[in-house]
């Protein structure tokens, strides 16, 4: 395998995973505030569609960047409303934003599909760090979006371990009660971070419409949504790892499209499972750990809270 | 002061009520969305043809014998694969993956019509109901052997396989089972006459629906009457109780997501075998899916599955009949969606009563 070939592997794992990356980022905002969104991939779908139709209206991306984080956000506030308010069950709540989603992303996106878009993200050089052998080629010449995840990334880690806010929202995913006792609004926090998960699920779909496809096609996210789910539990809530754990299904994504380049004679329907199949086994391997390490997912998550009942 | 109380059971009213307000809030937000929609477009629209819409769609699912029976051909996967899910559902077991099951009962099915093609018919559909339900089941048991042993959410899992599974019976189409006269589509060769279900008249309401209601009835006499099926109701109202009551919760958890499968791969099994007649492409345009929403809707009660499956099959009949105005069948699953999400609202005012303090009380 050649240098060339293992930039371009890699390079392409980062921009086959920051999609996956800022949605898992959403979901795992979401978990620690002890709600369980399983609509990511409903929200992606919106995000994506909301985010093509302004980036075309307007030949702006940064537009439609902007109507994504606020489809995806409008989207995580039904959710919002259903599970913290009305306390619906969580999880056939989310398996309704996601079709909701699924629908009124196809039913938005109808006009649109093979609707060329002019004024898409684009490689940006980033002087010195571009120039960097072997690092600069892999993780400095890509497009804003996944520059913005770069800075995401440390900025949620800071959040969640180091202020104020984060201990916060730790208290409210593990025991809401004794946050509320100590006079932390249990539902505006929760209200806050859904909300906010969608943004970042939204921000996902966008990536895809805007900078990696770039186009609409109903059901783009092909799963996505999903395997952002279920990297968060890989990532033991921990946003650092949810980056790697992104870069690794990037990887295998890019490796399914490649494979056959270089001269791998596997079918490429079977190529196309491998992120799925991996998801599957990453969840078996990552739930006997944490069975064996007693770490597990936020105390409350999924159980509603109601106040009266304290 | 507003003031919520909890009942202390669910209002006898709201089970009967929220489901047909829901079903109307649902229809509103779906013509709320048409006439926004419509508004942005170069032509415009009015309110008077937003509902123009819905009578298209209405007469379109239920205005002619054709309408009426295509509704029924459309709630018959329904029936099954809600039927089937509805058995996970009913022990807190999140298979979604109705979808894939349904896709693998149909590529059982489909090996035997094409592998044995001369088997004659008295062993050809029992073999290929057989394979339907083996392979579905099977299917369900990927993710539900880790979920009894290491506690691996199924929710993920099951969906991840709807995934692989459609990849898998795509290479099958798209490769080795290809039609050589198929001008290069994805499609099988057709079944030979001894493959396929038996039809009501020249209509096309397949055998299919034997099947949904029977296994209606099995399931609601098993949950009612059976000592297993009253495990299946303790196990998922209160695993603690049921550990203490000596019931094996593995064993059950994976007989019921086999069972859970199976009956969505029978789904597959007739739609094959009945409706297309071979294996293609696009097979399931999201029964699975649909399942889960007629599943929860019906309150998993079997008998109204059966109901809630032939309401759905209808809007998708109907969706399917005012696409050619230019509307997108995707609005079927949006206001499927909303549907949802009013009965999970809903639920809300069946749990807690709104009480003003200090006044009479008042019944929402």
């Amino acid at each position: 395998m050649t240098q060339e070939f293992l930039i371009t592997i890699l390079a392409t794992a980062i921009t086959a995973g920051t999609p996956i990356l800022f949605a898992a980022l959403g979901e795992l905002l979401t978990e620690r505030s002890g709600i369980l969104n399983l609509g990511v991939e409903g929200m992606m779908l919106v995000g994506a569609v909301s985010g093509f139709i302004f980036a075309v209206k307007t030949n702006d991306p940064w537009l439609g960047v902007l109507a994504a984080l606020v489809g995806g956000g409008l989207m995580a506030l039904i959710h919002a409303f259903l599970t913290v308010t009305l306390q619906a069950n969580q999880v056939v709540t989310g398996l309704a934003l996601t079709l909701f989603g699924t629908g009124l992303s196809g039913f938005l996106g109808k006009p649109y599909i093979g609707v060329p878009i002019e004024n898409a993200f684009k490689p940006v050089n980033l002087g010195i760090l571009s120039d960097i052998p072997f690092i600069g080629p892999v993780f400095f010449q890509h497009d804003q979006l996944v520059y913005l995840s770069y800075i995401v990334v440390p900025v949620l880690w800071f959040l969640i371990y180091r202020t104020r806010l984060g201990l916060n929202l730790r208290a409210v995913g593990e025991n809401p009660a004794s946050a509320d006792s100590l006079g932390v609004s249990v539902y505006k926090v929760r209200y806050f971070y859904v909300t906010l998960g969608g943004m970042l699920a939204g921000l996902g779909g966008a990536y895809l419409s805007l900078a990696y496809a770039p186009t609409w096609l109903e059901n783009m996210t092909a799963g996505r949504g999903w395997i952002a789910v279920a990297l968060v539990i890989f990532a033991t809530w921990n946003p650092l790892r949810a980056m790697l754990g992104s870069y690794i299904f990037g990887g295998i994504d890019a490796f399914g499209f490649r494979a056959q380049a270089m001269g791998i004679a596997i079918p490429s329907f079977f190529l196309k499972m491998l992120p799925y199949i991996f998801t599957i086994l990453v969840l078996i391997m990552v739930t006997r750990k944490a069975m064996a390490n007693r770490v597990g997912s936020p105390g409350a998550l999924g159980v509603p809270y109601d106040r009266e009942e304290r | 002061m507003i003031k919520l109380e909890r009942r202390a059971a669910p209002s006898s009213m709201g089970l009967v009520l929220i489901p047909v307000i829901a079903v109307f809030l649902a229809l509103i937000t779906g013509a709320i969305f048409l006439y926004l929609n419509g508004l942005s477009s170069p032509k415009g629209i009015t309110w008077g043809q937003v509902f123009a819409v819905y009578g298209g769609m209405l007469d379109g699912a239920f205005g002619s014998t054709y309408g009426v029976s295509e509704t029924i051909v459309k709630a018959i996967p329904l029936m099954l694969c809600g039927l089937g899910v509805s058995m996970a559902f009913r022990m807190q077991l999140w298979n979604i993956g109705a979808e894939g099951q349904f896709y693998m009962g149909a590529f059982g099915a489909s090996w035997l019509a094409l592998t044995y093609p001369e088997l004659p018919v008295y062993l050809m559909l029992p073999g290929m109901v057989l394979l339907g339900l083996l392979c579905g089941g099977l299917w369900a048991l990927i993710p539900g052997i880790p979920r009894a042993y290491l506690g691996v959410n199924e929710t993920i899992t099951t969906l991840m396989l709807n995934y692989v599974a459609i990849l898998w019976v795509n290479y099958f189409i798209f490769g080795p089972w290809k039609d050589p006269q198929g001008m290069n589509f994805p499609l099988s060769k057709p079944f030979e006459p001894s493959a396929v279900l038996p039809t009501l008249g020249s209509s096309r309401v397949h055998f299919g629906l034997v099947f949904a209601l029977a296994i209606a009835v099995l399931l609601w006499f098993v949950l009612k009457q059976s000592r297993w099926g009253y495990e299946v109701t303790v196990i998922g109202e209160s695993p603690r109780t049921a550990r203490y009551a000596g019931m094996n919760i593995k064993k059950n958890i994976i007989l019921v997501m086999f069972v859970s499968g199976a009956i969505a791969g029978l789904a597959g099994m007739a739609e094959v075998s009945a409706i297309t007649q071979r294996m293609q492409q696009g097979l399931s345009p999201g029964y699975g899916y649909t399942a889960i929403i007629v599943a929860w809707l019906a309150k998993l009660n079997p008998f109204a599955i059966i109901l809630v499956a032939i309401l759905l099959g209808a809007l998708q009949v109907g969706g399917y009949s005012v696409q050619t105005t230019g509307v997108p069948a995707a609005i079927v699953f949006m206001i499927q969606g909303a549907l949802l999400f009013f009965v999970l609202g809903g639920e809300f005012f069946n749990r807690f009563r709104i009480v003003l303090k200090n006044q009479g009380k008042v019944e929402v």
